[in-house]
């Protein structure tokens, strides 16, 4: 039973993206038509140093299955230095999450940059199915 | 999800936002039910014009924006597209014109991120489209009016790179507006001027550059800089400051007649890059007799500081107590054009490139061809300076190779300049046997085609679709290929006297130093990004950046030619408008609210933060600002606000994920 229950569950995940590297990259992922399942919803960001960490935390106490910091490759921050902040950021957040009991899986720190549409396609294929035996945010049976 | 948690929600008779969803033709109306989507933009929150329209961007669907404006119906405007990247503009300037703040509008980009990447789901994109919609929805209700500044820009633009594509870019723009040319070697003039002939037309290429690189030299506008490398850039839009480090040539160049009296006591003997080291030079050297500038310079690394040079120089231009100095410019616009270089396929061990003396790259047999190359145009093989009575061209080495280290792209010019040297080839031994061993010919330009026709037919260059496994050297040191041809799917060997390797192009090794400095992103090959492959061609993500020729791509050198065109016009149109508006994201900090911890200000790459010990606040200096965010994000206190991105506006994005 749970085998089929499991398969059933599409994941929610939002991308907080940063509009130089992430968001276009995605963009241009759009552009190529690589296909991907509909289960992300991207928010741009203008560097990754502004993802708000109360968001993250606010997405996934609301259900959000999986959240994603996208960012520029490390050296290549369209602010110089955002996306260092961020890194030290997203490791500080995902033990913070694990200690709420979440796991810490849900929230990935991703390098993508704009030509890396592809790249992106793959990891979220992959982000999905490892979602997927990770199973539904414990919250949303709470919040139930 | 309870109501309480999203106050976003709640009704405020101020706000009266209209929805418009756009079919973009059927690329997202073929996908994504565009219906359902306004309809259900019909019930959000304080909507209360939801319209879909078969292209928004067009005139006819602005026009359905503007009038809904002029009615006073809407105040805010969400329109459900393409990127924001692609068309934010062009909305905005709606709003602009009919007299409402442009920065009450969103875009929901439902085309890149719904409908192209889910063709295959109609209903999961109409589901994305809804969230996109919703999101933007709620982040355009807590939009705030804003003002773009105003700046002057530098009327005065840097062109990076003395190639060909530089040297187009300088000159069409050095009629208008000062021009700085830097270049890396001592000479401008790039690997056109290695290249002995351009196909298809068979000019002689010195003969069509040099001219160019001559006017460069003479023109009053261009501040020509060479042996210099760009170093350092702030990115102010429309005021770059620049510095650049100019290596020490040790000859005075304003006294320097170029007479040649010192290269010839010069007791050092050195390769000579420019003819890729097969032939020699002297410590005190010029790169090649019509270079630009004509003066001669002193290599380093290379002198052995005899001072021979100096007591032969009449005018007294050796000045050995030159050092390496740094120039300070600020500039309105950058051009790149750091072009390529050729592919280096000594890891290719099946060719023996370095292994065997009879092989050699194409560039080394553009220099043999070359009538001021190390032969003096006569072609000879390498390992007993005779002619060759065969030769085979092996096409594709590096490019459209799948190994890891090589490149998957294809280079562009490799088929036409093979098919263009064996031609040459021809003309001078016709009794010589030529093979051109490739994958598939690209000959397509304006008259490649017919170029590629007559080689087969009229010069009898023997064409073999097939790739070459190995390469075996024979006791004359003539050279057999193991062969297949995956026409006839046969393998056999291959007799010839020289190998030419067709090694395909990558951008140049300061590419990805320049494309940092300069915030130019890069694509997965290593070359430049532009900011849309179709669109904006030669403009890169950051405003007065442009890029021309092969760092942006492979190509050959009308195309070349025609982007340093665009973007000497690209760069013209930019700094003409004589200032720049710079978008309002500027963060600002809520002092009664600041704690006075400074976190703030150790995060600014900008150095933009200060610390006011008068109202105990800190401070944002806004024309440094570049409106990252990292601030508001690192403030304990939650004192700094960044503009367009507010708290209340993203979060209300996220919370509107929760809605239902």
């Amino acid at each position: 039973m749970s085998e089929v229950k499991k398969s059933n569950f599409e994941p929610k995940i939002i991308v907080f993206a940063c509009n130089w590297c992430t968001y276009t990259g995605c963009d241009q992922a759009g552009r190529s038509r690589m296909q991907r399942p509909p289960n992300v919803r991207i928010i741009r960001h203008m560097c990754s140093g502004r993802i708000d960490p109360l968001n993250i935390l606010y997405a996934l106490k609301n259900g959000a299955d999986g959240v994603i910091i996208g960012a520029c490759h490390l050296g290549d921050c369209h602010y110089v230095s955002g996306n260092f902040k961020t890194v030290r950021r997203a490791a500080l957040l995902k033990t913070y999450i694990e200690q709420l009991g979440y796991n810490p899986k849900r929230l990935q720190m991703w390098h993508i940059s704009a030509s890396e549409g592809a790249e992106f396609t793959e990891k979220i294929k992959e982000y999905i199915n490892e979602l997927k035996e990770i199973g539904p945010n414990p919250s949303k049976k709470i919040l139930k | 999800m309870t109501d309480n948690n999203n106050n976003f929600k709640s009704s405020n008779s101020d706000l009266k936002i209209g929805v418009y969803v756009c079919h973009c033709g059927k690329n997202i109306a073929g996908v994504v039910d565009v219906d359902e989507v306004t309809e259900y933009a019909k019930k959000l929150p304080n909507v209360v014009i939801a319209k879909n329209y078969k292209f928004m961007c067009s005139k006819n669907g602005q026009q359905i924006i503007a009038d809904d404006i002029k009615a006073g119906l809407i105040n805010r405007v969400v329109v459900a597209s393409c990127s924001p990247l692609m068309h934010e503009e062009t909305f905005r300037r709606v709003l602009r014109e009919n007299n409402l703040n442009e920065f009450y509008f969103e875009q929901a980009n439902i085309r890149e991120q719904a409908s192209w990447v889910t063709l295959y789901d109609p209903k999961g994109a109409t589901e994305i489209a809804k969230d996109h919609v919703q999101m933007s929805v709620a982040k355009v209700s807590n939009n705030l009016p804003l003002e773009r500044q105003k700046l002057p820009i530098t009327q005065e633009i840097l062109v990076i790179g003395g190639g060909i594509t530089g040297i187009f870019a300088a000159l069409d723009l050095a009629n208008k507006y000062k021009v700085y040319l830097v270049e890396k070697s001592p000479t401008i003039g790039g690997h056109m001027a290695q290249l002995d002939k351009t196909f298809p037309t068979m000019d002689c290429s010195a003969c069509i550059t040099t001219p160019k690189m001559v006017e460069v030299g003479r023109h009053p506008n261009i501040k020509l800089i060479t042996y210099a490398e760009v170093t350092n850039v702030d990115l102010t839009v429309g005021n770059f400051k620049v510095q650049i480090l100019q290596k020490a040539k040790k000859v005075n160049q304003d006294l320097c007649t170029g007479c040649g009296s010192c290269a010839e006591v010069c007791p050092v003997t050195t390769g000579n890059e420019f003819d890729l080291n097969m032939s020699h030079r002297g410590a005190v050297y010029i790169p090649f007799p019509q270079a630009v500038p004509s003066k001669y310079l002193i290599d380093s690394n290379a002198c052995i500081e005899c001072k021979l040079c100096e007591k032969a120089c009449e005018v007294g231009a050796i000045d050995f107590s030159d050092k390496d100095k740094i120039i300070d410019i600020k500039v309105g616009a950058i051009i790149i054009a750091t072009g390529y270089e050729p592919i280096d396929p000594s890891n290719l061990t099946q060719y023996g490139y370095h292994k065997y003396k009879n092989v050699i790259t194409a560039l080394e047999m553009e220099r043999l061809l070359s009538s001021y190359g190390p032969t003096l145009g006569k072609i000879v093989r390498p390992s007993d300076h005779k002619p060759p009575k065969s030769m085979a061209f092996v096409q594709c080495v590096g490019s459209r190779d799948f190994h890891e280290g090589f490149n998957k792209y294809c280079s562009r010019v490799c088929c036409m300049y093979a098919i263009k040297q064996a031609r040459q080839f021809k003309e001078k031994y016709p009794d010589a046997e030529v093979y051109i061993i490739y994958m598939d010919i690209r000959s397509f330009g304006k008259g490649y085609e017919e170029f590629y026709e007559i080689a087969a037919r009229e010069y009898g260059i023997k064409f073999i679709r097939g790739r070459v496994g190995d390469v075996y050297e024979e006791i004359d040191k003539s050279l057999t290929l193991r062969v297949s041809d995956t026409f006839l799917g046969e393998i056999f060997e291959l007799k010839v006297d020289l190998l030419v390797l067709s090694v395909g192009i990558k951008p140049s090794s300061d590419t990805i130093q320049i494309g940092r400095m300069l915030g130019v992103q890069q694509t997965e090959d290593g070359f430049l990004m532009e900011a849309h492959p179709k669109l904006r061609p030669v403009d890169s993500l950051s405003e007065g950046i442009f890029i021309a020729g092969t760092c942006q791509a492979p190509k050959d050198i009308p195309d070349s030619v025609a982007q340093a065109k665009a973007a000497a016009s690209g760069a013209d149109n930019f700094v003409s408008k004589g200032f720049v508006e710079i978008e309002p994201y500027y963060s600002y900090v809520l002092s009664y609210k600041c704690s006075g911890c400074k976190s703030c200000i150790s995060v600014c790459p900008y150095n933009a933060i200060s610390f006011n010990p008068i109202i105990k606040s800190s401070e944002i200096n806004i024309l440094k600002c570049k409106g990252c965010g990292t601030c508001m994000i690192t403030c304990p206190s939650g004192a700094i606000e960044q503009n367009h991105f507010t708290y209340n506006q993203l979060t209300s994005e996220v919370e509107s994920l929760f809605w239902d």
